[in-house]
C-alpha cells in the first residue's frame, strides 16, 4: 500500500482501486510505526471505500486496529448518498471522559487521599457484573435513553449547569427507545451507575502543567497542584448490545458479501435500518451520559462528607470519543450536513461553533483525552484548524501496544500498587489481575500522541494532569 | 487431554481459537475460551443451569449470537459459566436458504466473592473470526472486543 508523507505529521494514501477519496493519518514516525504494525492502514484505506465518504478517510495519531474502523478513525458521510455504520461508532457507544474541577490543592487533601479513594470506591459501583444502585423499572430507563443527563439532573444528580458543559447538553434529540432489543434493555437495567471493568477508570488527579493559562482558567483550571476528578466509561452493557444487534440486522438485510471486512457493515443513513440504528445509538449516547452524570454526583457527594465541602466542583465538560453524530461541515465551498462517525476520537471544536457552551464559546471546547491507568491524562483545546482538517476531531487516548496476555505475563497488579505507591498515587481496583492487564507499559505513550495533536493543530495543548488516586473497575 | 482452545495474543483486544469435531463441539470450547478470558471456569461449580436457543444465518453469527448471549447471562443474570452440559447445531435448508439452530444447556454459578472476575469481553466480533476445516475436526477463531 502507498503510504505518501506529505509533512512532519501528516500522511496519505492515494486515492487508487476502490477507494472514494484518499485516507490521511496524523502521526510522527514513531507513531506511524505503530500503526504499519497492525490493520490500521488498511482499515483506513477501506474506510475511504464507503459510499457516499466526504473529502477523506481521517486516522488520528492514536490509531490502533480496530472492528471495520480503525480506533481513531473518523469519516464523514453524506446524509443522502451515505451511510451509517455501528462499526464506525464501535460498541461501546459513548464511551467518554467527564472531568470535575474542585477549589482544592493537592496539599489540601494528600491527609484525606486514601478515604477519599475508598469512599468513591465504596460509593461507585465497579468491576464486571457488579450492578448499579438504582433496580430501574423498564419506563425508566426508557426515559433515560431519550432524555440522558436532564433525566439525572431532575432526579438530582448533579446541576443543570453539568448539563451546559456536557456535549450535546446530555442529551442527543433523536434518541428513540423504540428500536431497542428486549435484549439491550436488559443489559442496561442493571448497569445504569456503574463504573464497568477493562481500560474504564476513575481518577483523582493533579495539575502537572499548564501549557496555556488563558484556555485552562477559561476551563477553571488555574494552578498547578489543583485537583481534579476524571470518570472514564461508556454505555455498558446496552450499547454493546445495540452496536450487536444492528450489525446482525444489517447483515440479514443487505448482506456482506463484498465488503473487504464484515464490521463495516452499513446502512444508508436515510433508510429505515439506517434510522432505527442512528436513534438506538443516539439513545445510548444518553445513557452513557446519565451514567457519567450519575457518577459524578456520588464523587462529590464522596468529597462533600470526606473533606467538608463539594463547593467549586464544576463540571469542566463532558465528552464522547465513540459516536457519530450530524454536523455542519464545509466541504468543497459548500455547508453541508454529515453523518461524522468518531471511532475512538474526540470531537474538536474550535472557537465560535455554535454547539459548544457559551462560556467557552470564545476559546473553544476542552478537549480531554485519559492516559493509560496510573500516568499522565491531557486537557486540550478544540481548533478551527481541525475543521478542515479532521472535520474537527483529534485523539481520544493512548491505545494499547501490548497484548492482555503479554502484559499479565509480564506484570502483576500487587506490584503495579506498590510502584504507583511509590510514586504517590493511591490505587483501588475489583481485580488485580485486571489491573496488571491494564499496565500503562502496554499503552502507547500518550505524551506522544497529544504532542502530535498540538502540533497539527487538531486539538492545542491546555494542561497536564497527572494521577492521585487511581479506582479501576 | 487433548486441547479445547487456545488464547492467542491480541495487541488490544482477545483472541482465541477454539476446537472441535463439529461446529458444536467448536462452540462449547469457545464458550469456555470466553469464560477464560474473565474468569477460571474450571473453578467455576455447576450450581445453577440455563438453556439457551437461538438461531442465525450462517456458522459465524451463530457464533456471535451464542457467545453474546452467555455475555447477557452474565451482566443480566450474573451467570458465570462453568461448562457446556449439552450443546446441539442443526443446519436446517428451507427454501433455499440455510439457517443454524443451537440448543445448548450450560452450567455455572452466580457471581460471588468467592470468584475472582478480572476481565470483560464487551462484544463478540467478526473481525478475523474463521471457521477452517483441521485434520478431521474444525478450528474456529474469535475475537472480542474488551
Amino acid at each position: 500500500m502507498d503510504l505518501v508523507r506529505i509533512s512532519e505529521f501528516v500522511w496519505e494514501i492515494p486515492k487508487s482501486g476502490e477507494m472514494k477519496v484518499p485516507a490521511r493519518i496524523y502521526a510522527s514516525e514513531k507513531l506511524i510505526e505503530l500503526a504499519r504494525r497492525d490493520q490500521t492502514l488498511q482499515q483506513a484505506r477501506n474506510v475511504a471505500c464507503l459510499p457516499g465518504i466526504q473529502r477523506m478517510s481521517y486516522v488520528m495519531p492514536d490509531a490502533h486496529q480496530g472492528y471495520g474502523f480503525p480506533i481513531g478513525g473518523v469519516a464523514a458521510f453524506d446524509l443522502d448518498e451515505g451511510i451509517i455504520s455501528p462499526g464506525g461508532v464501535g460498541y461501546d457507544i459513548n464511551c467518554g471522559v467527564r472531568l470535575l474541577r474542585t477549589d482544592y490543592k493537592e496539599s489540601d487533601i494528600t491527609a484525606k487521599r486514601k478515604e477519599l479513594l475508598a469512599e468513591i470506591f465504596k460509593e461507585v459501583p465497579a468491576g464486571v457484573g457488579k450492578g448499579g444502585i438504582t433496580k430501574l423499572s423498564r419506563n425508566v430507563l426508557k426515559e433515560i435513553l431519550v432524555r440522558g443527563a436532564e433525566w439525572a439532573v431532575e432526579q438530582g444528580y448533579g446541576t443543570a449547569e453539568d448539563l451546559d458543559r456536557t456535549e450535546e447538553r446530555g442529551r442527543m434529540k433523536d434518541a428513540s427507545w423504540e428500536f431497542i432489543s428486549d435484549r439491550a434493555m436488559e443489559r442496561g437495567i442493571p448497569q445504569l451507575g456503574t463504573l464497568g471493568a477493562g481500560n474504564h477508570f476513575l481518577e483523582i488527579q493533579k495539575v502537572d502543567e499548564i501549557y496555556d493559562a488563558e484556555v485552562a482558567r477559561a476551563f477553571g483550571i488555574n494552578e498547578k497542584g489543583q485537583v481534579l476528578v476524571m470518570i472514564h466509561c461508556g454505555s455498558r452493557g446496552l450499547g454493546h448490545q445495540i452496536a450487536t444487534d444492528y450489525i446482525e440486522l444489517m447483515e440479514n438485510k443487505f448482506g456482506f458479501k463484498g465488503l473487504p471486512d464484515r464490521e463495516l457493515i452499513n446502512a444508508p443513513f436515510r433508510s429505515d435500518l439506517g434510522q432505527r440504528y442512528y436513534k438506538s445509538m443516539c439513545a445510548a449516547v444518553n445513557y452513557a451520559f446519565a451514567n457519567r452524570q450519575m457518577i459524578a454526583h456520588w464523587v462529590r457527594d464522596v468529597f462533600a462528607r470526606v473533606m467538608g465541602s463539594s463547593k467549586g466542583m464544576r463540571q469542566i465538560y463532558d465528552v464522547c470519543h465513540n459516536v457519530a453524530k450530524v454536523e455542519k461541515h464545509t466541504v468543497n465551498g459548500k455547508e453541508k450536513l454529515l453523518c461524522v462517525h468518531r471511532k475512538g476520537a474526540t470531537r474538536s471544536f474550535g472557537p465560535g461553533r455554535a454547539e459548544i457552551p457559551e462560556v467557552y464559546r470564545q476559546v473553544g471546547q476542552p478537549v480531554l483525552i485519559p492516559g493509560s491507568m496510573g500516568t499522565a491524562s491531557y486537557v486540550l483545546v478544540g481548533t478551527k484548524d481541525a475543521e478542515e482538517m479532521s472535520f474537527s476531531s483529534t485523539a481520544h487516548g493512548a491505545g494499547r501496544v501490548m497484548s492482555r496476555n503479554e502484559a499479565l505475563r509480564r506484570f502483576r497488579g500487587e506490584q503495579i500498587r506498590d510502584e504507583l505507591a511509590k510514586k504517590g498515587v493511591e490505587l483501588k481496583a475489583t481485580s488485580w489481575k485486571g489491573v496488571a492487564e491494564e499496565a500503562s507499559a502496554a499503552y502507547k505513550d500518550v505524551d506522544e500522541v497529544v504532542r502530535v495533536s498540538h502540533e497539527t493543530k487538531l486539538g492545542k495543548l491546555v494542561a497536564r494532569l497527572v494521577p492521585i488516586g487511581v479506582m479501576k473497575g | 487431554m487433548e486441547k479445547r482452545y487456545e488464547i492467542l495474543e491480541h495487541m488490544a483486544d482477545g483472541k482465541f481459537r477454539a476446537y472441535g469435531r463439529s461446529l458444536g463441539e467448536c462452540l462449547e470450547n469457545a464458550a469456555l475460551a470466553l469464560a477464560s478470558l474473565m474468569w477460571d471456569p474450571e473453578r467455576i461449580k455447576p450450581e445453577i443451569r440455563e438453556t439457551i436457543r437461538l438461531e442465525a444465518t450462517g456458522p459465524e453469527q451463530l457464533t456471535v449470537k451464542f457467545l453474546t448471549e452467555l455475555i447477557y447471562l452474565l451482566e443480566v443474570k450474573s451467570f458465570l459459566l462453568g461448562r457446556v452440559n449439552e450443546i446441539r447445531v442443526e443446519e436446517i435448508s428451507q427454501n433455499g436458504k440455510k439457517t443454524y439452530r443451537l440448543e445448548a444447556e450450560v452450567a455455572g454459578d452466580r457471581i460471588s466473592p468467592q470468584y475472582e472476575i478480572y476481565g470483560q469481553v464487551k462484544a463478540v466480533t467478526y473481525n478475523e473470526m474463521k471457521i477452517e476445516k483441521s485434520g478431521d475436526g474444525l478450528v474456529l477463531q474469535v475475537v472480542v472486543d474488551m
